[in-house]
């Protein structure tokens, strides 16, 4: 039998097929759309599983096997442009999470957007978005991964604006879209530098890749700029693009306003395709962000600076997440200030560390959102927590598991996914040689999500119910969801706790399985007090974080929906900046977003005046040369020529007159003359 | 092998089909625009025949014919096409029934508008086929003249002074062109544009005046440069390079959408077509000299042109500014390609895929130029000639299908990967950004800003509540999709496998940058 690999093309073609039909699809074939979309994806699955199982134990001595399948896409003058798919653990690993998550989305979108008058619409726009993110995954090529890439953004501009008679998701999705592109330019410029240096851009390619050692060795030892490494110029230029689509700041502003898409919609961006791309690009592209000459330490500013963004953006969203009212807002933040955890992954510690919290925190933050979904769902369109209250008992399946989502989540010691992977972080964050200022953030980002987290569910879940106020009764009770929707959940509930024991220190099986390293039990490092200390921390963090939560706001629930904040009536002032983002979206107002309107006014204005001005200048230097010369024509030429003529004319008249016919005058002249000429000869005779 | 004068043909046929158009009466529209069609299906037809002849791995000229017609002058008759001619016929075949397709609604003088359209349509084979400047010029020139009265008396509202200007400026730069050859051709005696290159590839244009040509004691460098000047001014008024562009963002609004088409489409690829054909090759000196201003000027093309699409209200004047915009990438690339030189073969490589870039990124903003202003077209036959972006609001409500495939086009014009538009504007910048890096960087910026413009003009026009005024606007007839399906479709094709066009010009144009950088 042949290798997966020769297959993997099928699994992002698959569902970009079902796209494809389902665009030309009439709207009222809801059911072919929907089932086409999701076929597609569960065949992907089963190709993605067997993609996977094929890579596990490839490794040896400590490497990862790449199984790259490369084509010629275009031919310049005898070069050809190659494209390609590789299979790789990293591959395999993404690939399984975004069709398993994909495809719980799409089938409780089946229930979320039945509804909907555009359904059919809908799935055809889900689909596009998974078979992009899919391409992106297999990429063996940074322009094939550039390409998926931005299909993705266009997909995530659909989706997100998919509502778009609100003229909000329309601003949204062009908000989206554009932010992510800024990012993308940087990517673009990173990318046709790194094929004019390496000239290629495939990553791998029996020793010809520009992600192998003998690329990497030429990138690292050049140098460009400033002294800059040539590999941390081009790495930094693709950072950019990472920071785009995955919301680190100072770009982060697009992912809280992408909450104007369908619930699906979010679910999908922040856990399974849009975001996570950006962290994958890293993890892909990490041999070269972390390329550095022999004898160099191994912390590049590349990845310092990776790690920098992150710490940053992970306490800075959880910051903001505290003060949120709107319940997707809040998951959104959380996203954001999660993503800069992986990014402080990826710097500190490498691919496995930032792509374990990537899988697990796919799975639960999947979870959070569609359980968010459904609270929406019950409670009519309502998304303010201020106005929910008590639902654990209307909605017992969506609070047990958005309970587990949330757990995991805030890291609740031991049982939840989310506390292994970050307490993986936290612990290479510890062990970097550069700064300990990093862990110091990451920790003060762990007590925060659990604070904000358990704050939300008090809001929703506990006290009592506050929605409803001026509606009438049986409208405004919440109700609990059908199955359709209720038991996704449940399958991710699962994967939010079994994932993490896939990579505890005593076990970490996922971190050998990307790295290639040798796989040991070893439950005595959990004991070791390197490891234990870590681990107290961040479970004293986290459960403190919960704690004060509930101080906070379980304890007391709120009696109204307009009743204050609990923070806001201790320090009004932290609240309302917290509360007000930190004034991002106001100051890009006030600069950026201001200065391109002027600067289009300017070139618009200097269109008119100055060029379209110098045009008219000439415009009318050329009017006034033929004016002088019309003056000169008329009063200098032709007035002299008239002039002329005038005379002749009237001396001809009076001429004429003399010639009036009559004999007499004639003759008298005559005889007048006579008399001259005679006269004329004897003055003349005598002279 | 040249059994079938095909070039000759190719240009007989739309302007005999013109002349026979002016015989039509007025009354008889219909006839007027089934025998426009036909003719232009019949030049559709011939491309493809003489494309499935083209020997795409040849760089030279083929399909080649020549005959003396002025010998004193040094005038013949000299057909040619090599795969940059090839890739532009294409363009003009499939664009001008495009444009025929979507006038329909041309009542008044209907054998008029039509017997122009195809003069416009000979005029630009005959420019993408001739060889020798006198003959080159005529059809130059022939293309202009019925533009002019298609703006001037099927345009909107302001279309005197536009169709003047339009006119003027164009008459202007050509005029210019015309002396910079005259001078030319008294210092050399050539006209043809194959000899003039091989001339300047010997020893350059400067070392040919030596002698030749006397004016006020100027030395022959300087003479060179002011031919190269005049020259250079007559394309980049065509192109058009800021600030050279002034009547075209007039025209373009007030010439009938199916015009712009033809005008956008096809006649500002003239301008670039002659950077190609005749400023690269016979001028590559004086081009090194100015390099940098050039590249400046570029620079400024794009960014400038984006800025002020994104100021502007009507929708087609937002347009003719991103044409500008991106006609600006194809300066970007040539400008950069110039910059390679022979001893690196990196670059050389490097200037190969800009010049490729060029081409490609000329006829994939052909196509999705032409197929907005035919999304223009259709609308305007709704909104009775309304069309500002702050008119309207909603209308994916009532019209999705239309909504859709404009939105296709839009993602093209934006440079979506998988869609046309993408794949010149990478190839562009792979070559230039190695070449002219800090010229590229700033490109980008145009990138930016168009993704920022048209994304806005999806949003004002299709997205948010519906106006009221537009609750009952019509989507796409089932005819209308028929019409635009091919153009969308091509879009994709190209944007999937670009190596389909590629493949027809990459041996010319490698052999171009062969030449540049010897």
């Amino acid at each position: 039998m042949t290798s997966p690999a020769a297959y993997l093309w099928l699994i992002p073609v698959l569902p970009l097929l079902a796209a494809g039909i389902s665009a030309v699809l009439p709207r009222a074939s809801r059911r072919w759309a929907a089932g086409l979309a999701i076929a597609s994806l569960a065949a992907g699955l089963g190709l993605s599983l067997m993609a996977f199982f094929a890579t596990v134990g490839t490794a040896s001595h400590g490497a990862v096997a790449h199984d790259p399948r490369n084509f010629p896409w275009l031919s310049l003058g005898g070069e050809a442009v190659r494209l390609g798919w590789v299979l790789d653990p990293l591959t395999a690993v993404m690939l399984v999470m975004v069709t398993l998550v994909g495809l719980l989305i799409f089938i409780y979108s089946t229930g979320y957007m039945a509804h909907d008058d555009n359904f059919t619409r809908f799935f055809c726009f889900l689909a596009l978005f998974a078979a992009a993110m899919l391409g992106l995954v297999i990429a063996n090529s940074l322009l094939l991964l550039f390409i998926c890439w931005e299909l993705v953004g266009l997909a995530s501009y659909l989706l997100i604006g998919f509502w778009y008679r609100q003229p909000s998701a329309a601003a949204a999705a062009k908000k989206a879209f554009i932010t992510t592109r800024i990012g993308d330019l940087g990517l673009l410029l990173g990318m046709v530098w790194l094929y004019h240096e390496t000239g290629t851009l495939l990553f791998y390619d029996d020793g010809r890749g520009c992600l192998e050692h003998s690329a990497l060795t030429q990138l690292a030892t050049q140098a460009t700029l400033g002294g800059m490494g040539l590999s941390t110029a081009i790495s930094l230029l693709i950072f950019c693009g990472a920071i785009g689509k995955s919301g680190q700041v100072p770009l982060h502003v697009w992912l809280p306003d992408a909450m104007e898409g369908p619930t699906p919609v979010s679910a999908l961006i922040h856990a399974a395709t849009m975001v996570a791309a950006g962290v994958f690009l890293l993890a892909r592209m990490y041999p070269l962000i972390a390329a550095h000459p022999v004898g160099t330490p191994a912390e590049t500013a590349a990845l310092q600076a990776v790690t920098w963004v992150g710490a940053i953006t992970a306490v800075f969203a959880a910051c903001i997440a505290v003060a949120q009212n709107d319940l997707k807002r809040i998951l959104a933040y959380s996203t954001v200030s999660q993503l800069g955890f992986m990014m402080l992954g990826i710097g500190v510690g490498g691919v496995a560390v930032g792509m374990f919290h990537l899988i697990t925190h796919a799975f639960f933050k999947a979870l959070l959102f569609l359980g968010a979904g459904l609270v929406i769902h019950g409670c009519h369109e309502e998304q303010d927590i201020r106005r929910m209250g008590g639902l654990r008992r209307w909605m017992p399946v969506t609070f047990a598991t958005y309970a587990v989502g949330m757990l995991a989540l805030a890291g609740f010691p031991l049982v939840f996914s989310g506390f292994w992977s970050k307490d993986e972080i936290l612990h290479a964050a510890h062990g970097w040689p550069v700064s300990k200022v990093p862990l110091y953030l990451g920790l003060v980002g762990a007590l925060l999500t659990a604070f904000y987290m358990t704050r939300q569910v008090c809001h929703v879940f506990f006290g009592e119910w506050r929605g409803g106020n001026g509606r009438t009764a049986g409208a405004a009770t919440p109700h609990e969801s059908p199955p359709v929707m209720t038991v996704p959940l449940a399958v991710l509930a699962g994967f939010a706790v079994l994932l993490g024991f896939l990579g505890t220190p005593a076990w970490p099986w996922f971190q050998a399985f990307l790295t290639g390293e040798e796989l040991a039990f070893k439950p005595s490092k959990l004991f070791a007090w390197e490891h234990l200390s870590l681990l107290l921390a961040s479970s004293c963090l986290a459960l403190g974080g919960m704690a004060l939560g509930w101080w906070l706001y379980g304890r007391r629930p709120l009696d109204s929906a307009e009743s204050p904040d609990a923070l806001a009536m201790r320090w009004p002032a932290v609240y309302r900046v917290l509360a007000g983002k930190f004034f991002v979206d106001e100051l890009y107002e006030a600069t950026v977003v201001r200065w391109h309107a002027g600067w289009a006014r300017v070139c618009d204005l200097l269109d008119r005046w100055l060029w379209g001005g110098a045009v008219l200048a000439l415009q009318g230097i050329a009017w006034g040369l033929s004016w002088v010369s019309k003056v000169l024509d008329e009063f200098g030429i032709n007035l002299g020529f008239d002039l002329v003529c005038g005379r002749v004319r009237r001396a001809a008249g009076l001429t004429a007159t003399l010639q009036d016919g009559r004999l007499p005058n004639y003759l008298r002249a005559l005889a007048l003359a006579l008399a001259l000429l005679l006269l004329l000869l004897t003055w003349g005779v005598k002279g | 092998m040249n059994s079938v004068p095909l070039l000759s043909l190719l240009t007989f046929t739309p302007l005999l089909g013109g002349l026979a158009l002016l015989f039509v009466s007025p009354a008889r529209s219909a006839t007027a625009r089934r025998l426009a069609l036909a003719v232009s299906g019949l030049v559709l037809v011939l491309t493809l025949v003489m494309l499935a002849g083209f020997d795409s791995r040849r760089a030279d000229l083929q399909f080649v014919e020549r005959g003396a017609w002025v010998p004193t002058l040094a005038v013949e008759y000299f057909l040619g096409v090599d795969g940059l001619g090839v890739t532009l016929l294409l363009l003009t075949a499939l664009v001008t029934p495009l444009a025929l397709l979507l006038s329909g609604r041309v009542e008044e003088r209907a054998p008029l508008y039509h017997s122009l359209v195809l003069f416009v349509q000979a005029g630009l084979v005959g420019t993408f086929t001739a060889q020798n400047f006198f003959h080159w010029f005529l059809y130059w020139e022939l293309s202009l003249v019925p533009a002019f009265f298609l703006v001037r008396l099927w345009g909107g509202p302001e279309r005197g002074p536009a169709a003047t200007q339009f006119f003027v400026y164009t008459m202007v730069g050509s005029i210019a062109m015309l002396l910079a050859f005259l001078a030319l051709f008294l210092a050399t005696g050539r006209f043809n544009f194959p000899e003039l290159a091989a001339l300047a590839a010997d020893g350059g244009l400067a070392a040919a005046f030596a002698g030749k040509l006397t004016w006020a004691s100027l030395s022959n460098e300087t003479l060179a440069l002011l031919v190269f000047g005049g020259v250079f001014l007559g394309l980049a008024v065509k192109v058009p390079v800021i600030p050279f562009h002034t009547w075209l963002p007039a025209a373009y609004a007030e010439a009938p959408s199916p015009v712009t088409m033809l005008l956008t489409g096809l006649m500002s690829k003239m301008g670039v077509y002659g950077f190609l054909r005749i400023l690269v090759p016979i001028f590559p000196d004086q081009l090194r000299a100015w390099l940098t201003p050039l590249l400046w000027l570029a620079v400024l093309t794009i960014v400038c042109a984006a800025a002020a699409a994104f100021a502007q209200r009507d929708l087609k004047r937002l347009l003719a500014y991103s044409s500008i915009n991106h006609l600006g990438y194809c300066l970007l690339g040539i400008f950069a390609a110039l910059r390679a030189t022979g001893d690196d073969a990196r670059l050389a490589a490097e200037a190969v895929a800009a010049l490729n870039g060029v081409v490609l990124q000329m006829f994939n903003h052909g196509l999705t130029a032409s197929a907005l202003f035919g999304f223009m077209a259709l609308l305007e036959r709704r909104t009775e000639g309304r069309r500002n972006c702050d008119d309207f609001g909603g209308l994916r409500q009532v019209a999705p299908v239309f909504c859709g495939l404009m939105g296709i086009a839009v993602f093209s014009s934006l440079g979506l990967p998988g869609l046309n538009g993408f794949v010149g504007e990478f190839l562009i910048f792979k070559g230039a950004f190695p070449l002219a890096p800090w010229a590229a960087a700033l490109s980008v910026l145009g990138l930016l800003i168009t993704a920022v413009f048209l994304l806005t003009l999806m949003q004002r026009v299709f997205h948010g509540p519906l106006n009221p005024r537009w609750a009952s606007f019509p989507d796409l007839t089932t005819g209308e999709r028929w019409l635009v399906g091919p153009a969308i479709a091509l879009l994709f094709v190209l944007g999937v496998y670009p190596q389909v066009l590629v493949g027809v010009f990459d041996a010319t144009i490698t052999a171009t940058a062969g030449r540049l950088a010897p």
